[in-house]
């Protein structure tokens, strides 16, 4: 997309026909949970919306992120939204390297001072800067001074929003999240491991709408696509209601769809739109595949017990310290019990 | 660490070593007080036998006092079945379990739970709109009847405002519920909820005293 091309332009000239980006503007308004009657204020702001300048910043992350997105269901228009932001700095997908792309990037904030969308994936190390550095900067000193002069950050994925993996017990390089970092910019955590496309473009052209960050959660989260839990919107729900839980990966209820709750689902605590807008150009999520959600939109998802553990389950140490307790249990009783002989025997006397 | 790890975690654990330590106490506080001298002559051996026959007989109520009883009875029936049902029954219950007793047993449809969760709360709230208006059991209820009350009807009301929501987020209902039920394990032992573990132990040591005396059990 060239510059002086809005993106209205620029979809007609990638072969997108009016009806098809009529469509992409409804689902996106529909998914953003904005009225009908917004379609129209989608569609005409994103039709004229200029290329914004996002730099896009990778500290300790798997790639995952970015994979996420570039090999999405191309060539949608959500992928040609992502096609049309200005890229000016990924050091995962550029060219260029070294010194080089750092001046770019510094050039790139420079000429859009105050209106440039900062994307971080990754989370940062505080523990010893070496531990992650780009062009010998660190991430931290990168982060700081990339977001300085930024509009907004946006978060991609569970680590550069809440640590994620890096920031997993025991933590080895000191792992935080953007948040915990940068605390003057507004900052929308698209959490995942990976996240959905389809949000990112989501957010994206939420900005390009309406020059504004969405309505989030608690968690810095845009509400309209973490406002509900998996559980909630699974179509294995009432499999759960009825008690019909497949046991093991390969048995009778795993091949008829039963509820995926047993085998340690963490849909009733994971708050993300993957049973609604699904993965592969709207094919499956990961329950309809037959896998239990592992909650990886959700701050320290990787601490909080295994995988294939049930919800319900307790957290208790060995028995031994249960079996102490019942020790102790039988020696208070003993004492409680000489006590109560000596009251006893104190009272027939008197009596 | 959040309020629903804090919850599985510490919380649940601590409230299951005063569990254990608290009904062990109890129990063996009481089994090993002398037994009081009974100097009347024997009429019977008042052995076990004597005893399971009043653990059965007690859970009955005798035909005079059926017109006065029945009602409070029924309630009461109601709401510990209930609690059964709802505690030993229920699916995600069943794996708590199973996660530190190493098995498991086939559980009822939530739906069906529900529905005798909500029996037993009704019939909690009718046990307690009774005490408070029968001027005796007024009388005679003190801290403990309505503290047990509270922290019996806690873990419930938790549960089975889950999948109602009221706009909270589940797993700070999850939180409230499981932290309901380590504030009911914590108390269990030391109020009138230790009627749980010492109920047929009473009964049964009645029926012993009773027949060695004499009485129709």
């Amino acid at each position: 997309m060239r510059k002086d091309q809005n993106l209205g332009e620029y979809l007609r000239t990638q072969g997108v026909s009016r009806r098809g980006f009529l469509k992409f503007c409804s689902a996106t308004a529909s998914l953003m949970a904005l009225p009908p009657s917004a379609v129209a204020q989608v569609a005409e702001a994103l039709a004229a919306a200029r290329r914004p300048s996002v730099i896009w910043l990778s500290f300790q992350e798997c790639t995952g992120c970015t994979e996420s997105l570039t090999r999405s269901h191309s060539p949608t228009v959500e992928s040609l939204i992502f096609d049309a932001i200005s890229l000016d700095y990924h050091h995962t997908l550029q060219a260029a390297a070294g010194h080089g792309a750092e001046a770019a990037r510094e050039a790139a904030q420079e000429e859009n001072k105050g209106k440039y969308i900062l994307v971080v994936d990754g989370s940062i190390p505080l523990d010893n800067p070496a531990y992650s550095t780009i062009a010998g900067i660190s991430n931290l000193d990168m982060l700081k001074a990339s977001a300085k002069d930024c509009f907004a950050i946006v978060s991609v994925g569970t680590c550069a929003a809440f640590g994620g993996l890096p920031g997993a017990n025991p933590n080895p390089t000191g792992a935080v999240a953007v948040s915990d970092i940068i605390t003057d910019k507004p900052i929308i955590n698209v959490s995942g491991c990976p996240p959905i496309p389809v949000v990112i473009t989501g957010v994206l052209a939420h900005f390009l709408t309406f020059g504004t960050i969405p309505e989030l959660d608690d968690l810095g989260r845009p509400a309209a696509f973490f406002g509900q839990n998996i559980h909630d919107r699974c179509y294995r729900r009432p499999f759960y209601e009825r008690g019909q839980f497949a046991e093991t990966f390969d048995d009778e209820g795993a091949k008829a769809g039963w509820c995926l709750y047993k085998l340690g689902c963490k849909g009733p605590i994971t708050y993300n739109a993957c049973a609604t807008t699904k993965w592969n150009s709207g094919t499956s999520f990961p329950i309809e595949s037959g896998h239990p959600c592992l909650g990886c939109s959700e701050p320290g998802f990787w601490d909080k017990g295994g995988f294939y553990e049930p919800l319900s389950t307790g957290r208790f140490d060995s028995g031994a310290k249960l079996a102490g307790a019942a020790v102790a249990g039988v020696a208070l009783g003993a004492v409680a019990a000489a006590s109560g002989r000596r009251r006893q025997a104190k009272y027939t006397k008197e009596g | 660490m959040d309020l629903l790890d804090f919850a599985r975690g510490p919380a649940l654990q601590w409230a299951a070593y005063i569990l254990v330590a608290g009904t062990i106490w109890r129990i063996v506080g009481i089994v090993l007080l002398k037994e009081k001298p009974d100097f009347s002559e024997p009429r019977a051996r008042g052995g076990l036998g004597a005893a399971l026959k009043v653990i059965y007989t007690r859970s009955f109520t005798a035909d005079p006092f059926k017109p006065a009883t029945m009602y409070p009875k029924m309630l009461a029936y109601v709401m510990h079945l209930g609690l059964f049902a709802v505690v030993l029954l229920f699916v995600p219950h069943i794996m708590f379990f199973e996660g530190f007793l190493g098995f498991s047993w086939p559980g009822l449809p939530n739906n069906a739970i529900y529905v005798l969760g909500v029996a037993a709360v009704a019939s909690g709230i009718a046990l307690l709109v009774r005490r408070v208006t029968s001027p005796v059991l007024k009388l005679i209820s003190n801290f403990d009847d309505y503290f047990s009350w509270l922290m019996t009807m806690l873990p419930m009301l938790t549960g089975l405002i889950m999948p109602l929501r009221f706009g909270v987020r589940y797993e700070t209902l999850l939180a409230i519920h499981i932290l309901s039920v380590a504030a009911l394990m914590i108390w269990l032992p030391f109020g009138k909820l230790g009627h749980t573990f010492l109920v047929f132990i009473t009964r049964g040591t009645t029926g012993m005293v009773f027949e060695r005396r004499g009485a129709k059990t």
